[in-house]
């Protein structure tokens, strides 16, 4: 009875290590495994990609992973980690190699004073601030902003147009925005700085996804954080108040990686998605995911093809 | 249906994770709740400030447990490994207690019959009152299967691959299909450990079968 | 240690809208529906099943069954789908009590049942003999006599739906849970095992009110027995 307890360690523990050396269970779409065992390089290099925990950044790890993987980089996922305040600590520790960013979110994540007013302050500030181990690559002309959306009846109560349109009215309103907002500087703490805007309460809700939306149309909070590329806007008629003091800035999607990792394959690899990623381009493969519920990867599969990169 | 059917591969591979995370903690909290649990069988005064004590650690939202257990074990805050430590807590929190009652409920007639047949305390603790109190202990173990399998579905918030990935990436589109799939997938799993472990039990115990009517 | 002591001693945390005193209450309404709700199913079905004996083998199915359900996934299949028809504040509040009452049911329904079902035969036909009705029998024999395992089923359940409505959290509920959900979001360590030992010392306490609440309600000729026949026969392990 001992003994067979013993091997039943054993064998649970070797299976441990072969899922997790196996990577990413999520990335068993066909094509990522099987560029995997496809990759000729000589250069071993490998890297583990992450992506924060909306639907946006998980497509933007994946066209990185399969761009990757095509140059014969072994690529494992760690998808899906948290907030900025988790996957952050990961990526210097090593724990992940590489994440898509925004240039301006990030330059204030770790610079809350960080200029990010037009794209190039925006990536001129991150390069700044940005820890010596990290290198950040060449931006995407795609970006998605933050914005402070209101639905239509809001905005023709009040006659809202822009965030300062919504200072006098404020107090009256509920803004819900995720946790994070609550002390971030581009959050809570920075709409009061910047903007002056001080609301009636703050409501914790997701990171931009169906609790936001929710709430908004429910009416459970008024004001809301959404991603500018969101299909979620147009499709209930939101509207996304102008940001006349560029408080959210510029943010053009980037990718940032462990400055070891950037071996010219690496950085060719991610250049070549950068190059051809535009807003639009980034709103329609994430109108894919999110409304016609396609998966992830097979988006940035298919992108990827079509454009010549994989 | 369709989405199920179109994702088997990635399915498989996120319920073998999950399983792992789950029955490794199983082992190892059964292996740290025996000794315990005997010592408060042994030692009256221990008792209640053994199982109390374990016990509280099950209050511990599983949240918390997860996203603390780097702090505490220096680990890295990615490492599935913490989530095993995490669960392997919960399981010690929820089998010391049965260990005892286990024990306890061994007649103390066969006790002192093996120690007048001149068996020695630790061989009489694994050929006699071990296995008698295997019943109890299983029935401890199949509580925490069933636990554990459901509580590794939230290290899905911190980005640890596994079924509880389906429900986070359902949620954040607004798609039912995966969560449910998910859901159906840990209750096949915690059912099928349910039923291993009573089997094991009742193979480790020919003698319970015997007599009875079935 | 240090970062959950400065957490936890610093006063402004403790009051204001999102307040240690205020989330605590908020923890407690959820989690006391949440027993009620689920008390008010979870012991009249586990008496008549005792009672009457039918339906043994559907209940430890059901009530296995009902274990094995992951709440996370299952809070998020009742947000997506009853949010939207639901408006107002109850579009997330009764998904997350519904979730709940689910978690709740099978220790409360179990306990009810093996309670019923360990009552001495021989009470149960001294009271028939004494010319009780069956109503009679279960409301003046059997439930008094089921009263500590009765207990035992509310006890584990509320330790669960205390520790698990901090999952409320994650739908953008109150409760202790934002504590958590916040501290995770943006790593205030603090905060988090702030909250986590908030979570655990509640927990404790209203253990303690239960238990406090048994000893009076509980006949003293039913001191609990740690018989071997009980324990054997226990559906439930208490986790506690």
């Amino acid at each position: 009875m001992k003994k067979k307890l013993f091997t039943g360690v054993a064998v649970a523990a070797a299976l441990l290590l072969s899922a997790c050396a196996s990577g990413d269970p999520l990335a068993a779409s066909p094509s990522a495994t099987a560029s995997t065992s496809s990759s000729s390089s000589a250069t071993a290099v490998s890297i583990t990609v992450g992506s924060a925990n909306f639907p946006e950044s998980e497509l933007l790890a994946e066209l990185y992973a399969g761009a990757l993987q095509a140059k014969g980089v072994t690529v494992t996922k760690k998808l899906n980690i948290a907030s900025r305040e988790t996957y952050v600590p990961a990526l210097t520790k090593g724990e992940i190699d590489l994440i898509p960013e925004y240039t301006g979110a990030f330059a204030k994540y770790l610079n809350a004073d960080a200029d990010t007013s037009n794209e190039a302050a925006a990536l001129a500030s991150l390069q700044a601030a940005l820890p010596k181990t990290l290198t950040a690559l060449q931006p995407a002309a795609a970006q998605d902003k933050d914005s402070i959306t209101v639905t239509r009846a809001t905005a023709d109560k009040y006659s809202l147009k822009t965030i300062e349109d919504l200072v006098p009215v404020a107090g009256q309103l509920v803004l819900g925005g995720p946790p994070e907002w609550k002390s971030r500087s581009y959050g809570v703490p920075g709409l009061k700085k910047d903007y002056g805007l001080v609301f009636k309460e703050f409501k914790a809700l997701d990171v931009a996804g169906p609790l936001t939306v929710q709430a908004l149309k429910n009416g459970q909070v008024q004001a809301a954080n959404l991603f500018t590329t969101d299909p979620a806007i147009k499709a209930n008629d939101f509207v996304s108040l102008e940001d006349t003091k560029s408080f959210f800035g510029a943010q053009n999607v980037i990718p940032v990686l462990t400055a070891t990792k950037a071996t010219p394959e690496v950085v060719a690899a991610l250049n070549g998605v950068s190059a051809k990623l535009d807003t639009d381009t980034l709103a329609t493969l994430v109108t894919k995911v999110v409304v016609d519920k396609q998966d992830a990867s097979a988006v940035a599969a298919e992108w990827l093809t079509a454009n010549g990169l994989r | 249906m369709t989405w199920f059917l179109g994702h088997l591969p990635q399915l498989g591979s996120l319920l073998l994770t999950h399983a792992v995370l789950a029955v490794i903690p199983l082992l190892v909290g059964l292996a740290v709740a025996l000794p315990l649990g005997w010592l408060a069988q042994r030692y009256r005064w221990l008792r209640a400030p053994l199982v109390a004590g374990t016990g509280l650690l099950y209050t511990i939202p599983s949240l918390a447990l997860f996203v603390l257990m780097p702090l505490v074990l220096g680990t890295g805050i990615l490492d599935p490994i913490n989530v095993v430590i995490a669960l392997s807590v919960y399981t010690v929190a929820l089998l010391v207690r049965t260990v005892a009652d286990g024990l306890a409920a061994v007649p103390d007639e066969v006790v002192q019959a093996a120690t007048a047949m001149g068996v020695g305390p630790a061989r009489r603790f694994f050929t006699v009152e071990l296995p008698l109190a295997v019943p109890v202990i299983a029935a401890g173990l199949r509580v925490a299967a069933v636990s554990n399998v459901s509580v590794v579905s939230v290290a899905a918030l911190l980005g640890i691959a596994q079924l509880g990935s389906l429900f986070t990436d359902g949620f954040a589109r607004d798609f039912v299909d995966p969560i449910l799939v998910g859901i159906v997938a840990c209750m096949v799993l915690a059912l099928t450990l349910d039923v291993v472990i009573l089997s094991l039990s009742r193979v480790l115990t020919p003698w319970t079968r015997r007599g009875r009517t079935a | 240690m240090s970062l959950i002591w400065a957490w936890l001693a610093d006063p402004a945390n403790w009051t204001g809208s999102d307040g240690i005193l205020v989330r605590t209450v908020e923890h407690l309404g959820y989690a006391g529906l949440t027993l009620l709700l689920s008390a008010l199913i979870g012991i009249p079905l586990g008496l008549w099943i005792g009672h009457t004996g039918r339906g043994r083998l559907v209940v430890v199915n059901l009530v296995n069954g009902m274990r094995s359900v992951p709440t996370l996934g299952l809070l998020f299949v009742a947000v997506l789908v009853l949010g939207p028809r639901l408006g107002g504040d109850l579009a997330f509040l009764a998904p997350a009590i519904i979730v709940l009452v689910i978690l709740a049911i099978p220790p409360i329904l179990a306990g009810a049942y093996a309670g019923v079902d360990s009552v001495d035969p021989a009470a149960r036909d001294a009271a028939r003999g004494m010319g009780m009705r069956p109503f009679d029998v279960l409301i003046r024999v059997e439930v008094p006599c089921a009263l500590p395992l009765i207990f035992s089923g509310l006890r584990s359940a509320a330790l669960q739906v205390i520790a698990t409505a901090t999952l409320a959290a994650s739908v953008s509920l109150g409760g202790l849970g934002r504590f958590l959900i916040d501290g995770q979001a943006y790593r205030d360590y603090g905060q988090m095992a702030g909250g986590a030992l908030l979570v655990a010392v509640l927990a404790v306490l209203v253990d303690l009110v239960f238990a406090a609440v048994q000893r009076a309600a509980v006949s003293p000729g039913l001191v609990p027995t740690t018989s071997r026949r009980s324990i054997r026969k226990r559906l439930v392990p208490d986790p506690a």
